[in-house]
């Protein structure tokens, strides 16, 4: 007997009032947990932001994932080919993939998700702009079909951030890419609870008593996604600290993140146990490529001499076993880790700075240093940087202001009379810097670009290359010549990257470690 | 007496206009794009245009002005661009935890500090006098948020006294409600008490050196007697005016205090809106704070006939 | 001894006593405020011209013969912040009051005067009454961004009516005195009139106003701070040292006690010293602080 859409809906709210029922609550295992911000948004696909993709990976199944080294797994995928010409993937779908209105997950709504991801997302875009089509071959088995080769196809299913490719039902999946979706219908793990959404406040999951995981064991965001608890109830804390003594005493049971400092206000507690987060940030300073003093790359060539990782690490951060210098643009501990083109010593040359700036011609024009006045991980930065440049000759002023406002004149090329900027910082997640493609740092389109305005087509082409090329050993080597160009035209200067902590009460087990925060796999005492 | 209500609900209309005109201009004349929030850093300018036209925020501000006030005046506040949720209902969504905080403050601030203020007026410069004043001042000087935190290390974090954050419903659990209010009321209460011991102190003083009530000094009548039959309602008219001046203070409190022990109420609710520039909600607020504070004074107003007979407007 | 008698002994007593008491307090804090005040002038004198020197490997030092008052998450020194932070948040204090009562003033002086202007701008000032004053800065300073011009007008705002209503008050209380009556019944114009016999009488309660104002100014640039829409971090002031110590006060308390000290101590140096005008201004003031209720 088939179970029609309406006949599934009114099963699942059936249990859904059945379950939340007082008596049945009692029974319930409950994990209570601190995110890194709140969530507003639940469409995943028009937002970058974090918090919206963390909800996406508990309510929505993937392709593929990346596992702990960043390589990409199948998650919903069973196998997959390419053709021999290399022009032609398959992809089979494994059994028992619904979605939560009781529908089984089709080819069709694979193609759908990756038609509105491809508006959207980076690699997405490349890789629409090199498919010819796509065709279900048979419920579960689709083919794409490419006019040239295309190297990262497993990893730009795999994105794990910025924009994953989430798949939603056709139905859903076919609204335009800019319209905001309001139904959270996914086939993942959880599902969303609507009727306890509190934008910015609290929002709550359910088991999926139908979701399959794989046999695999859990691994970064790849492997089998088994639920252990019945209910995860998210509460947004706007302060920190406030957070932190709600776990010290038990009122929540995991604190997705704090800064290396907040971490000495747990330890010694023995009901809670702290934990590198495993995937670093990294801080940077961004110049306008489009301005002057900063279009000179001798002007960024003196600034770079004086911004060591190790002062930036040590003012920020503090703790040594928090921090790392890391040379590489993609990322230290990732598959494209290189050394290649790193110019830091470690000590600030102020000489060499300054001779730099004298062959630039500079004249002391004084610069505008744009920041956030509501963002932690940006606070120690501008003051540390005016005094470099200080040091070096150049005054600056800070301007502070809201953070969609500093997003929104970081994105224009214009000067600082027309409501520009000289030199901003930016901070990543290091999931974002693995793929070549993606790396925002390495659009160097111009005025079109990432905020910077990097202009350096020889970087487009050897993108160009790196996105045709299908053998790993020369992809390597592509990307390393991208990095020493890179640092020797100073499209951005890394400032080293840090480490934040998890902390959890000891009741909880099996808290996955991975970039991404997943829940999947916690069981509670 | 009703056409006395009519003629403050008739003029408290121009200035609601007002509020809506100020919040109105605030917010429009800004630099700053919510479209931007919504389609996030790497969107294109199509997509942002798109975005905008949706949201109407293309159209000419005069437009835009006039349809506003239309919808407010059929009690239409919008939906909030960032969750799509009908403003009125994120209101009153987030009402329970502010109001429970503040009359709580209120009722902490009325039972202690206009008795402490009386008894400072009678006792003049005697201890309690002194302990009104140091109060006041002390009240006055340190900033809420300072006390707020003061008072989590002391009762929360080192003697483990009371929770240290959050909010529970008195009508889910009386007690655990009343343990997780303690300290937001009494950090949201002291530069209330401040207020108005200090105000229930001056006016007394004032009234107790006026001549009727050394007229009734010298017929003979004992000090406790002068002081409660004499000059307590006489002094009622500026205690209760500065209670509903003190409303705004209070709302100003309240956005402070729910920051610091992270109760999901409106205060919160407006220092989100604002900073993630989610425009229909701050506007929706601001209104939904000055009819408040507008509401509480007209009943003031008519709280003065029933105190003191001889005001007639 | 008659009750009148057993009354008024102590109470004249009492009176002097006060106004000794009131006068030592307040004499005190005009002090206390004048070496705050020349502290924050001299900061760069005192402290010297690395005053805000980021050092990366000393931060969160705490207090001691080294750093007075210990360093912050940056490695600056805690008491140079506050030294220098004073200038700023003096200066905001100073700017908005002043300017509030200015406004405020001129307002006043207007309504209270012209009977067909009056009902406008009294509805007007209700208006900017009932918007809570910190969420109208917050969200000002907020969306235009922060800068001395815009924290100043932000505070300054929500103070206008205030000064408005008191001066209206006086004016209209004074203008039916018959010193007034007789100017206007000479023919001397209105605004001769205004600047020459009603403003004097608003001098001394505007003057305890401004005092107030200035106190109260100071704390809503702290709040200001407090909530992530203060100065930018190279202007310190005690909004934003206050506010970056937010972020490590369980860790480190000296950052969050040190600047909220000074900024309890000049706030209430400046209340108290209000107080102290206000007794010594008393008789005329009370009555027109009665009146303004």
């Amino acid at each position: 007997m088939l179970i029609n859409r309406r006949d599934a809906l009114a099963l699942s709210a059936g249990a859904l009032f059945a379950a939340m029922s007082p008596a049945r609550a009692q029974a319930k295992k409950t994990l209570r947990l601190a995110p890194h911000a709140a969530l507003r948004v639940l469409d995943p696909v028009v937002t970058n932001a974090y918090i919206t993709r963390n909800h996406a990976f508990m309510v929505y199944d993937t392709l593929f994932s990346v596992d702990s080294q960043y390589r990409p797994q199948p998650q919903m995928v069973k196998e997959w080919s390419l053709g021999d010409d290399k022009l032609s993937w398959t992809f089979v779908l494994r059994d028992g993939l619904a979605f939560h209105d009781g529908q089984p997950v089709t080819a069709e709504d694979c193609i759908a998700s990756i038609a509105r991801w491809a508006k959207k997302d980076v690699v997405g875009l490349r890789l629409a702009a090199v498919t010819t089509g796509m065709r279900a071959v048979d419920a579960r088995t689709f083919r794409v079909e490419l006019k040239e080769p295309f190297g990262p196809m497993l990893e730009g299913f795999a994105r794990p951030s910025s924009i994953p490719l989430f798949i939603m039902p056709k139905r859903i999946a076919d609204l335009p890419a800019d319209k905001v979706l309001e139904e959270v219908v996914g086939s993942g793990p959880f599902r969303f609870v609507q009727s306890e959404f509190r934008p910015g406040v609290s929002w709550a999951y359910e088991r999926n008593e139908t979701y399959v995981p794989r046999s695999e064991p859990p691994d970064g965001l790849a492997g089998g996604k088994v639920v252990k608890v019945d209910r995860v109830e998210v509460v947004w804390f706007p302060s920190k600290q406030t957070a932190i003594n709600a776990l010290a005493k038990g009122e929540i049971d995991l604190l997705e993140n704090m800064n290396a400092d907040q971490r000495s206000l747990l330890q010694g507690n023995k009901d809670v146990e702290i934990r590198r987060r495993p995937g670093p940030n990294a801080s940077t300073i961004r110049f306008n490529w489009a301005q002057p003093p900063f279009d000179n790359v001798k002007v960024r060539q003196a600034v770079q001499a004086v911004a060591t990782q190790q002062d930036y690490m040590d003012a920020s951060i503090g703790d040594p076993g928090s921090y790392q210098v890391c040379a590489a643009f993609f990322g230290c501990g990732t598959p494209l880790e290189t050394a290649v083109g790193f110019p830091d010593t470690g000590k600030p040359n102020i000489a060499k700075a300054k001779a730099l700036l004298q062959e630039a011609g500079y004249k002391g024009e004084k610069i505008v240093i744009i920041t956030p006045g509501d963002i932690a991980s940006f606070a120690p930065l501008a003051p540390l940087t005016q005094q470099l440049l200080r040091q070096i000759g150049i005054p600056s002023e800070i301007q502070t202001m809201e953070w969609s406002a500093f997003l929104a004149r970081r994105a224009k090329p214009g000067s600082v009379a027309e409501g520009g900027w000289n030199l901003a910082h930016a901070v990543f997640d290091r999931i974002d810097l693995i793929s070549p493609l993606g790396n925002l740092n390495f659009d160097a389109r111009g005025n079109g670009a990432y905020t910077g305005f990097v202009d350096d087509p020889e970087t487009e082409a050897l993108k160009g290359r790196y996105q045709r090329e299908t053998d790993p050993a020369t992809q390597k080597a592509i990307v390393e010549e991208m990095q020493k160009r890179a640092y020797e035209l100073v499209f951005y200067i890394p400032l080293g990257t840090y480490f934040d902590y998890e902390a959890f009460r000891s009741s909880i087990s099996g808290y996955v470690p991975s970039p991404v925060m997943v829940t999947w796999g916690v069981d509670k005492i | 007496m009703l056409k006395l209500i009519a003629l403050r609900i008739a003029m408290a209309v121009p200035v609601m206009l007002v509020v809506a005109t100020i919040v109105f201009l605030l917010l429009r004349l800004s630099p700053g794009d919510p479209a931007l929030i919504i389609a996030g850093e790497t969107a294109g300018p199509e997509a942002l245009a798109r975005i905008r036209a949706d949201m109407g925020l293309d159209r000419p501000l005069i437009v835009q002005y006039l349809a506003w006030l239309g919808e407010i005046a059929r009690g239409h506040l919008g939906t909030s661009i960032l969750s799509k949720i009908p403003v009125l209902s994120l209101i009153f969504d987030r009402l329970e935890p502010t109001l429970v905080l503040a009359l709580s403050a209120i009722l902490i601030t009325v039972l202690v500090a206009v008795p402490l203020g009386a008894v400072a007026a009678w006792r003049h410069n005697s201890w309690v006098d002194r302990a009104v004043m140091v109060l006041s001042v002390v009240g006055f000087s340190v900033p809420a948020f300072v006390i707020g935190y003061v008072l989590i290390l002391l009762f929360s974090v080192k003697a483990d006294l009371f929770p240290v954050q959050g909010y529970v419903s008195p009508f889910e659990d009386p007690v655990a409600s009343l343990r997780h209010l303690v300290l937001p009321s009494l950090t949201l209460a002291l530069v209330f008490m401040a207020l108005i011991s200090r105000v229930t102190r001056s006016s007394l003083l004032e009234i107790l050196s006026e001549d009727f009530i050394r007229t009734a000094r010298a017929k003979g009548n004992v000090e406790r007697r002068v002081l409660w039959r004499h000059a307590m309602p006489n002094a009622a008219v500026p205690i209760i005016t500065v209670i509903g001046l003190g409303i705004a203070l209070l709302i100003s409190g309240v956005v402070v205090t729910e920051s610091v022990f992270n109760l999901p109420g409106v205060g919160r609710l407006t220092i989100d809106a604002i900073l993630a520039r989610d425009y229909p909600v701050v506007q929706g607020l601001m209104l939904f704070f000055a009819l408040i504070y507008v509401g509480v004074n007209l009943l003031i107003d008519l709280a003065y006939v029933i105190v003191d007979p001889r005001i007639r407007y | 001894m008659s009750a009148t008698e057993r009354a008024n002994i102590p109470s004249q007593r009492n009176r002097f006593l006060e106004a000794l008491l009131v006068n030592r307090i307040a004499l005190l804090s005009g002090v206390l405020l004048l070496v705050i005040v020349l502290s924050a002038v001299l900061a760069t004198a005192i402290t010297g011209d690395d005053a805000f020197l980021i050092r990366p490997r000393q931060r969160l030092r705490p207090p001691g013969a080294e750093f007075w008052f210990g360093t912050d998450a940056l490695g600056r020194d805690v008491f140079a912040l506050v030294l220098h932070g004073g200038r700023i948040s003096l200066l905001v204090g100073l700017l908005a009051a002043v300017a509030a009562a200015a406004i405020g003033t001129a307002m006043g002086l207007l309504t209270g005067y012209l009977r067909w202007l009056d009902p406008i701008v009294m509805r007007i000032m209700d208006g900017i009454m009932a918007i809570p004053g910190i969420l109208f800065a917050v969200a000002l300073v907020s969306l235009v961004g922060p800068s001395l011009m815009t924290i100043v007008a932000a505070i300054t705002f929500a103070e206008i009516p205030r000064v408005t209503r008191l001066v209206r008050s006086i004016v209209l209380s004074v203008r039916e005195e018959s010193y007034v009556r007789a100017a206007e019944g000479l023919g001397i114009p209105p605004m001769l009139v205004l600047v020459r016999h009603i403003l004097p009488s608003c001098l001394a309660p505007l003057i305890v106003q401004t005092t107030y104002m200035f106190a109260a100014a100071i704390l809503s640039e702290a709040v200001l701070g407090f909530l992530g829409v203060g100065f930018p971090p190279d202007v310190p002031s005690w909004g934003n040292v206050l506010a970056e110590g937010r972020a490590v006060f369980q860790r480190a308390s000296w950052t969050i006690l040190a600047p909220g000290l000074f900024l309890a101590v000049t706030v209430m140096a400046v209340n108290l010293l209000g107080d102290g005008l206000r007794d010594r201004l008393d008789p005329r003031l009370s009555r027109a602080a009665k009146v303004s209720s």
